[in-house]
């Protein structure tokens, strides 16, 4: 049981981590409608300018801040050079090109930065509280507590940017219906740079988080990946869903991770390691089964 | 003045319907499918058909494929190289597991395999369509390499899956040098384009496509949605199975499951981006398209390094190629959405007035 419960609790605690990417995907899908495939490739460029720049001598705080720079200057870029071409494409276009981006990011951010793994130190260690550690036994890390609270810091940072800023509003106003909000004078273009901004925020913090646990490296992309299943679990318009269906992956992943080798190996004989690979999509696929639209997605209706 | 259809009479049902109603397009074919069997097994050395032809016509094939899942009938996937590695498996195990069998009847049935497991993760298609579909394609490309690596009996208990295919032996005949490798492929590639050439536009085809277009109006007037999507992967994974095969025994020789990555997947959803989406001619052009610029970059890279003065390592060069890849993707889908093939169909268009301008 307290095995189990350790388990459970670091795979919630890792499922934070896919959430806080599942996050950037939302909310450029909620606001422009793309389906943005870049983030991971976002994610990684992020943490690789953090850590080039304090290559280059830059205090933590400092490298930060370039870093979110260049993020925002990389999503208006995106924005203005590639998304505003390419207005009143399907969707499918729309997807096609922002996998299209991930590899342009994925081939210039080594260039720019190198493409040597690297350790990304934010004072914070990854060993387990000694506290929890004493009265029950239990190995919960510290960093993995920490990303929890960024991200719940984060969710509702963006939570209340939504709910009660003027910008907030607009955004919402552009996520229920471009053609409105812009006849009633919302400037489009200008939002959708913002919320690329604020995506390559979000991948910013992710991009630490990861980085920080994983170190930076070329692998940080595939996380992406991982945030897709995330998504569906949770619903694609969905910022609380990201974070229920982060916390669904994780667990689930790490649950069938360790018990259902043991399972297969006594059915079939052999190793069966590695489920965490492809566990989420199935997952996700039979949640498909039930709910299309997600947990706590929109339900989609068809207009003919 | 060439080309030009005025008094091209139909006077039967036969003419009307043929796969190329246009004589210069007739005219055409012949000549390139004349070029492709006979001049070119002459000329062309060893390299260019181990390196660059054959590859070239295998990812063809496999593009084909995936454009008729998506190009034709819309259902986006990222999972083509997974159903490559069943057929390359699949044929392996019919060549190892039943006597005698013939190594053309092994591919055949490896394309069967792989349209059975495609009917498999086909099935989510019938209550969920776009992005939500690519990421249960994404399941199907994680879940069979995964399967090819644990499940020894697969690849016949060697180590980390790795399996080395049986000799080419057709009617007696080894297919040994790369000439020999070059006109097999050629033959099962060209065969099977002409065939969904004419597949897409009997009424299966047409079906496809109205699903595509509007998969509710199509169900409306009476297309059923089940079968016809089912159908669309059924055939598109076929398609990848056998050029899975192929890849396997006349390209490498020996594969791995990790060699049928994601990113080969992300590689072929390029071709026929590049080439055209829902074009035949258009997989064709993509897959050229997409082999031959890392062998252009190869070239050009050092070259252009030198003349700018910069040092280019080796790794470097490889980021340049990913970078350029990212940008041409979006470039085409920009400039060109409807990709290479439609270049060409504006050719076509001039060549129909030329020399006049109207």
């Amino acid at each position: 049981m307290q095995f189990f419960l350790e388990v459970l609790i670091s795979g919630l605690l890792s499922g934070v981590m896919y959430a806080l990417v599942a996050l950037g995907f939302v909310l450029i899908y909620k606001a422009s409608g793309v389906f943005n495939f870049a983030q991971g490739a976002m994610v990684y460029l992020a943490a690789l300018s953090v850590a080039g720049c304090m290559e280059k001598g830059a205090p933590l705080w400092l490298a930060i801040i370039l870093a979110f720079v260049i993020m925002t200057l990389f999503g208006i870029a995106t924005e203005k050079f590639v998304l505003r071409k390419l207005v009143n494409q399907p969707p499918i276009t729309l997807f096609m090109a922002t996998i299209g981006l991930a590899f342009f990011i994925e081939g210039l951010a080594p260039i720019v930065f190198g493409s040597e793994p690297r350790a990304l130190d934010l004072g914070i260690v990854d060993e387990p509280i000694a506290v929890i550690l004493d009265a029950w036994d239990m190995v919960i890390s510290k960093f993995d507590l920490v990303a929890a609270g960024v991200a719940a810091l984060l969710v509702t940072a963006l939570a209340l940017f939504f709910q009660y800023t003027r910008t907030g509003r607009a955004l919402r106003a552009v996520a229920d219906d471009h053609q409105a909000a812009l006849s009633i004078g919302i400037p489009l273009q200008h939002i959708w740079a913002i919320v690329w901004g604020i995506a390559g925020f979000a991948a910013l913090v992710a991009g630490l988080m990861w980085g920080a646990r994983n170190g930076v490296q070329f692998a940080l992309t595939f996380t992406a990946l991982k945030a897709l299943p995330v998504l569906i679990i949770g619903g694609f318009t969905s910022v609380p869903g990201a974070i229920a269906g982060g916390l669904i992956i994780g667990a689930s992943e790490k649950l069938a991770e360790i018990y259902l080798p043991p399972v297969m190996e006594s059915m079939f004989g052999g190793n069966f390691g590695g489920i965490e690979g492809w566990f989420p999509y199935v997952l996700a696929l039979f949640f498909l089964l039930v709910r299309p639209e997600g947990l706590f997605g929109e339900k989609h209706i068809d207009r003919v | 003045m060439l080309y030009r259809e005025a008094g091209q009479f139909k006077t039967s049902y036969a003419a009307d319907q043929q796969l190329f109603p246009i004589r210069q397009d007739r005219i055409g074919i012949l000549i390139l499918l004349a070029v492709v069997f006979l001049v070119i097994p002459g000329v062309a050395g060893d390299y260019w058909f181990s390196a660059i032809l054959i590859p070239f016509l295998i990812f063809s094939l496999a593009a084909l494929g995936l454009n008729i899942l998506t190009g034709y009938a819309g259902q986006l996937s990222l999972g083509s190289a997974a159903f490559m590695a069943v057929g390359a498996y699949a044929a392996y195990n019919f060549q190892l597991r039943i006597d005698g069998i013939p190594i053309l009847v092994s591919f055949v049935c490896a394309g069967l395999t792989a349209a059975g497991i495609g009917i498999l993760f086909g099935l989510p298609s019938l209550w969920i369509k776009g992005f939500y579909l690519a990421v249960a394609t994404l399941a199907a490309q994680f879940f069979i390499v995964w399967c090819l690596t644990k499940f020894p009996w697969l690849s016949n208990y060697s180590s980390s899956g790795v399996i080395s295919t049986q000799p080419l032996i057709i009617f007696g005949h080894a297919f040994t040098s790369p000439q020999e490798k070059y006109l097999l492929v050629l033959t099962i590639v060209a065969v099977m384009a002409l065939a969904a050439k004419n597949m897409v536009r009997s009424s299966t085809g047409r079906a496809w496509m109205a699903v595509r277009d509007m998969d509710v109006a199509a169900s409306v007037i009476g297309i059923r949605l089940m079968p016809v999507k089912l159908l669309a992967f059924a055939v598109s994974s076929f398609y990848c199975g056998v050029a899975g095969a192929l890849y396997a025994f006349c390209y490498l020789g020996s594969v791995e499951p990790d060699g049928f990555s994601l990113d080969m997947s992300f590689r072929i959803l390029f071709m026929i981006i590049i080439g055209g989406v829902g074009s035949i001619l258009g997989s064709f052009l993509g897959a050229a398209f997409i082999l031959l610029l890392p062998v252009f970059l190869d070239i050009a890279l050092p070259w252009a390094a030198r003349l700018l003065g910069l040092p280019f390592s080796s790794a470097t060069v490889s980021h340049i190629q990913v970078l350029v890849f990212g940008a041409l993707i979006m470039f085409f889908l920009i400039v060109e959405p409807h990709g290479l093939a439609r270049l060409w169909q504006i050719t076509k268009e001039k060549l129909r007035l030329w020399p006049f301008p109207h």
